[in-house]
C-alpha cells in the first residue's frame, strides 16, 4: 500500500475531529481548566487532581475511548489519523483525561495479539488504563523496566505513571524469564500502591505504581514485538496533542499581540514580535504535516512507521518548547502570572515533550536508522 | 499506485500517460557543456541553446502552459500542468531557460493584457524563443518595491522611459521586460503602472544592459538603464495607475502561492535538489574523516543532518497537506510558507556540508581536492538568491504574520 494524498483522512475523520473541537470549546475552555486546575498556586500543594469527570464520561458514551480498540473486540478500530485528529484537538483544549494513556494501552494490546483480546474488550466496555513501564531514570525503553515477575506475581516500582490517578487499569511491562511481557490488571488489585507525583503539568495527573506481589493476567510473554508495533502510534499521538496545544498558544498570543499597545501601536507591529510568531507557524505546521504523516504511514506503510513517527514526536518536542517560550515571553509581565493562562499549556507542553523521549531522543534513533 | 495517480480523473491520467510515454523517448542527453546550478545562472549561448531547444521541444509535445487556453497558445486543459511538472520532475529532464517569463511574466499577462497582446506574446514565451526578464528592483527599491523610481513619462500615444533597473536576472538574453514604473509622483502605490517592454531590440537605442558579477563568480543579472526609451501605450498591462496591483499578481506567483501553476521542469532541479538534500550530506559525512572517526559518527553531526532530514520531511508533508482543504483554517498558509522554508531549507543545508567538511570547505569549483568538486560552497552562497530575491525572508515573514495571522502591517 502507499499512503494516500489526503493522508487518509476521511469524511468520518474530519467529522469526528470537528466535534471534538466544537465539544471542548463549548464545555472546557482555558477559564474553566484554569478555574479547576490552578486553584492553589503554592508549589506544595502535592498531588493535585483536576479533572471533569462529567465531561469524560460523555465522551467515553461517544466511544473517544475505544477508538483504537478494534471491531473485534467492541471497538471501533479508527486509523490512526483520525484518531490523531482527535488527540489534536484534546491537546488545543489541554483536556485533562486519561485518553492518550488508554488509546497507547490499546495500541500495545492490540500488537500484542491472542493475549491483549480480553482487555481490549474491557476497554471497550469503558476501562480506561495506563502503561508501566519507565524506571527512576525516565527510561522509555521497555526492556529497562523496573519490574519484575516473581513467582507469577509483580514486584517493583514503575515511574511516571501518566493519568494513573484517573485509570481503572494498568499495563504493566515486567521483566520474565522470556526477556519482559506484559501483564494487565486493575489499578485498586491487591498489592497495587499508587503514590501521587507532584508534577508541573496542571492537566495531568502522574504517579509511581508500587507493586508487591500483585496478581495480573499475562498479556504476552515477549513485549518486545508490540512496543516494536504500537510504540510509532504512542509517539504520534503524543505529537498530535502537542501540535493542538501549539495551535492555542500561538493564537491566543496573536490575539493578546493584535491587542495589547505599546508605543502607540499593537505589539505586533514590530517585527521583534511577529517573526518570532510566524516561526512558532512555521514549526507548528511543520509538526502538524509530520505527524498526519506520520499516522499515515503507521496506517498503510507500517514498515516505514518507526522513522516517520520519530521525525514527528521530535518536530512535535522541539515545537512545543519554542511555542511555550514565546507564548509566554511576547505575554510580557502578565505571561509571567499565575492568573494568565498561558502558564497552562507550557506546562502541558513542557510534560509531553519529555514524555516517551524529546527531541535529541528521537533524532539519535532517527540517525541510527538512516545513518547507521 | 502513487500518490498522485490516486486523484487524477480519467482525462489527467491519460496526459499523464501520454506525458511519460514522451518523455522515456525525448528527455535529452545531458550537454557536452557544463550547466549552472540554476537557469538565472546561465551564461553562455552554448548553455542556452540547449535549454531553448529542451523548452521548445516540451512545449510542442503539450507539457508547458497546458492550463492555458489555446488562444493563447496554451493546452486548454484542467490542472495538467501539475501533473506535467510531476513528470518532468521523474523524468530528470532538465530545467526550461525561461523561468522568469513562465513563472512570473506568464500569468501576469494573461490576468491584465488585452486579448491581441496575449495572443502575440503567450506562444513564444511558452516555447521558450522569447525570453523575458522582470525589472522590479532598483538600487533604492528592493524590499520596499512601490519606492521604484523609474519614470514614464505620456507622449502622445507613447511612453518615453528613464531609470535604472538592478539584479535584472536574464536581462542578457532577454527579449521581453516586465517592468514596473512610475507615472505619478505625486503619489505612492497609485503612481505605478506596469509595462511589457521589447528590450532586445532597444539594445542601443534607449537600454543599455551591463552584466553584474554575483557572489559566486557567476553571473546571470544585470543592470539595465533606461535612457529616454520610447514604447508604445498599448504596451501597458491594466489601467494607468494601477501597476501595484498588477504586480502582486506576478509577485504571488513567483512565491508560488498564484493560481497559475508555473512549468517547472525537473530534473537539473531534481539533481541539484538531490545535492543539497539530507541524503547528500548523510553520504558526505560517511566520506568525511576526522580524528576519531568519520562525521558520520559525531553525535552532534548526526542530530543536525536528522534535523535537516525533518524540516524536509516536513515540507514535503506540508505540499500534501495542503492538497486537503478540509484540513486548512486559512488557505494560503502553507502556500506562503512554502518559499521561505525551501529556501531556508536549502541554505542550512549546504551550511551544514561545508561544517561537515571542515577545513577543506575552504576549496572551490575549480580545486582539484575539493569535496564533491567544490559544490557546497557554491551551493551555499547561491542560496543566499533565494533567501533575498523574489521577496526575503524577512518580507515573507511579514507577509505571513499580516496576512495569515493578521497582525499589524509593519510599514
Ligand atoms: C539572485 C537574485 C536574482 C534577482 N533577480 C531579480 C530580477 O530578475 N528582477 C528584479 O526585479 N529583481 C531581482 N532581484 C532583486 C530582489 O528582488 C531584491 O534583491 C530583493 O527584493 C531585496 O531587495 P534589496 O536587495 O533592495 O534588499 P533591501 O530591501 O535593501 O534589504 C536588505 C536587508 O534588509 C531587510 N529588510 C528590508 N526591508 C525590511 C522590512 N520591511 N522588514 C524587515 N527586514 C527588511 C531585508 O530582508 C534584507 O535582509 C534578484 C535578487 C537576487 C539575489
Amino acid at each position: 500500500m502507499t499512503q494516500p494524498d489526503n493522508f487518509g483522512f476521511t469524511e468520518e475523520a474530519a467529522l469526528l475531529k470537528d466535534s471534538a473541537r466544537k465539544m471542548l470549546a463549548e464545555n472546557f475552555t482555558a477559564d474553566v481548566l484554569h478555574g479547576m486546575a490552578a486553584g492553589d498556586p503554592t508549589p506544595e500543594r502535592g498531588p493535585a487532581l483536576a479533572w471533569d469527570e462529567g465531561l469524560w464520561n460523555q465522551m467515553q458514551e461517544l466511544g473517544w475511548g475505544l477508538l483504537a480498540v478494534p471491531e473485534a473486540q467492541g471497538g471501533v478500530g479508527m486509523p490512526l489519523v483520525a484518531v490523531a485528529g482527535l488527540c489534536e484537538e484534546l491537546g488545543r483544549a489541554a483536556f485533562p483525561c486519561p485518553l492518550l494513556p488508554t488509546l497507547s494501552a490499546s495500541y500495545l494490546l492490540s500488537a500484542a495479539g491472542a493475549g491483549g483480546a480480553a482487555p481490549l474488550e474491557e476497554i471497550a466496555g469503558g476501562a480506561t488504563a495506563s502503561l508501566a513501564v519507565s524506571n527512576a531514570r525516565g527510561s522509555w525503553d521497555f526492556a529497562e523496566t523496573p519490574i519484575e515477575v516473581v513467582g507469577g506475581k509483580l514486584e517493583g516500582t514503575a515511574c511516571f505513571v501518566q493519568d494513573v490517578a484517573k485509570v481503572s487499569h494498568l499495563l504493566v511491562c515486567a521483566r520474565n524469564a522470556a526477556g519482559a511481557g506484559l501483564y494487565w490488571l486493575p489499578v485498586d488489585a491487591e498489592g497495587v500502591e499508587v503514590q501521587g507525583d507532584a508534577i508541573v503539568d496542571l492537566s495531568r495527573d502522574q504517579g509511581r505504581v508500587i507493586l508487591s506481589g500483585a496478581e495480573a493476567i499475562e498479556v504476552c510473554a515477549d513485549a518486545a514485538p508490540a512496543f516494536d508495533r504500537a510504540m510509532p502510534a504512542i509517539w504520534t499521538l503524543y505529537a498530535a496533542d502537542m501540535v493542538g496545544a501549539g495551535e492555542w498558544q500561538l493564537q491566543t498570543t496573536v490575539e493578546y499581540a493584535n491587542q495589547r499597545q505599546q508605543f502607540d501601536r499593537p505589539l505586533g507591529f514590530f517585527q521583534a514580535v511577529k517573526h518570532q510568531l510566524v516561526d512558532v507557524m512555521v514549526d507548528i505546521d511543520r509538526a502538524k504535516s509530520l505527524v498526519y504523516g506520520a499516522a499515515c504511514a503507521w496506517d498503510t506503510e507500517p514498515e516505514k512507521a518507526t522513522r516517520y513517527a520519530h521525525m514527528a514526536k521530535a518536530a512535535a518536542s522541539d515545537m512545543a518548547a519554542y511555542a511555550s517560550s514565546r507564548s509566554v515571553q511576547c505575554h510580557g509581565g502578565i505571561g509571567f502570572t499565575w492568573e494568565c493562562f498561558i502558564h497552562l499549556f507550557f506546562k502541558r507542553q513542557k510534560h509531553s515533550q519529555m514524555l516517551w523521549g524529546d527531541g535529541p531522543w528521537h533524532r539519535a534513533r532517527l540517525a541510527d536508522i538512516v545513518i547507521g | 499506485m502513487s500518490d498522485e495517480q490516486l486523484k487524477d480523473t480519467p482525462e489527467q491520467a491519460q496526459f499523464r500517460a501520454d506525458a511519460r510515454a514522451w518523455l522515456a523517448e525525448n528527455t535529452p542527453e545531458p550537454p557536452t557543456v557544463r550547466l549552472p546550478q540554476s537557469p538565472l545562472e546561465i551564461m553562455t549561448h552554448e548553455q542556452l541553446d540547449y535549454l531553448q531547444a529542451w523548452q521548445k521541444a516540451a512545449y510542442d509535445a503539450g507539457l508547458v502552459g497546458c492550463d492555458y487556453p489555446v488562444e493563447v497558445g496554451g493546452g486548454g486543459r484542467d490542472n495538467c500542468q501539475r501533473i506535467a511538472n510531476e513528470e518532468m520532475l521523474r523524468a530528470r529532464t532538465p530545467f526550461f531557460p525561461n523561468v522568469i517569463g513562465l513563472g512570473m511574466a506568464a500569468p501576469t499577462v494573461f490576468y491584465h493584457a488585452q486579448e491581441e497582446l496575449k495572443q502575440r506574446l503567450l506562444p513564444a514565451l511558452f516555447s521558450g524563443e522569447d525570453i523575458w526578464c522582470q525589472g522590479f528592483s532598483e538600487p533604492g527599491a528592493g524590499s520596499d518595491l512601490a519606492n521604484v523610481q523609474t519614470f514614464a513619462e505620456r507622449k502622445g500615444d507613447k511612453w518615453v522611459i528613464n531609470g535604472h533597473k538592478v539584479w535584472t536576472s536574464l536581462a542578457h538574453f532577454a527579449e521581453w521586460m516586465i517592468l514596473l514604473l512610475r507615472t505619478d509622483k505625486s503619489v505612492k502605490h497609485d503612481g505605478l503602472s506596469y509595462f511589457v517592454v521589447p528590450i532586445k531590440s532597444a539594445l542601443g537605442k534607449g537600454v543599455t544592459v551591463s552584466p553584474l558579477i554575483k557572489i559566486t563568480g557567476e553571473t546571470g543579472f544585470n543592470e539595465v538603464i533606461f535612457d529616454n526609451l520610447e514604447v508604445d501605450d498599448s504596451y501597458r498591462l491594466d489601467e494607468l495607475g494601477k501597476g501595484w496591483q498588477v504586480a502582486m499578481t506576478t509577485l504571488l506567483h513567483e512565491r508560488g502561492a498564484g493560481e497559475l501553476v508555473t512549468p517547472r521542469s525537473g530534473g537539473m532541479k531534481s539533481e541539484s535538489t538531490h545535492n543539497t538534500n539530507s541524503h547528500a550530506l548523510v553520504d558526505l559525512a560517511r566520506r568525511t574523516e576526522r580524528s576519531s572517526g568519520t562525521a558520520a559518527d559525531d553525535p552532534l553531526i548526526r542530530d543536525r543532518i536528522m534535523q535537516q532530514l525533518i524540516r524536509e520531511q516536513g515540507l514535503a508533508d506540508n505540499n500534501r497537506r495542503s492538497r486537503v482543504p478540509d484540513l486548512q483554517d486559512h488557505p494560503m498558509r502553507l502556500a506562503l510558507q512554502n518559499k521561505l522554508l525551501m529556501s531556508e531549507v536549502a541554505q542550512d543545508s549546504a551550511g551544514l556540508a561545508m561544517d561537515i567538511e571542515g577545513a577543506a570547505a575552504s576549496l572551490y569549483l575549480g580545486d582539484g581536492q575539493a569535496p564533491d568538486g567544490g559544490q557546497w560552497p557554491m551551493a551555499y552562497m547561491n542560496s543566499f538568491g533565494f533567501t533575498i530575491a523574489a521577496g526575503t525572508s524577512e518580507v515573507q515573514r511579514n507577509i505571513l504574520g499580516e496576512r495569515v495571522l493578521g497582525m499589524a502591517k509593519s510599514k
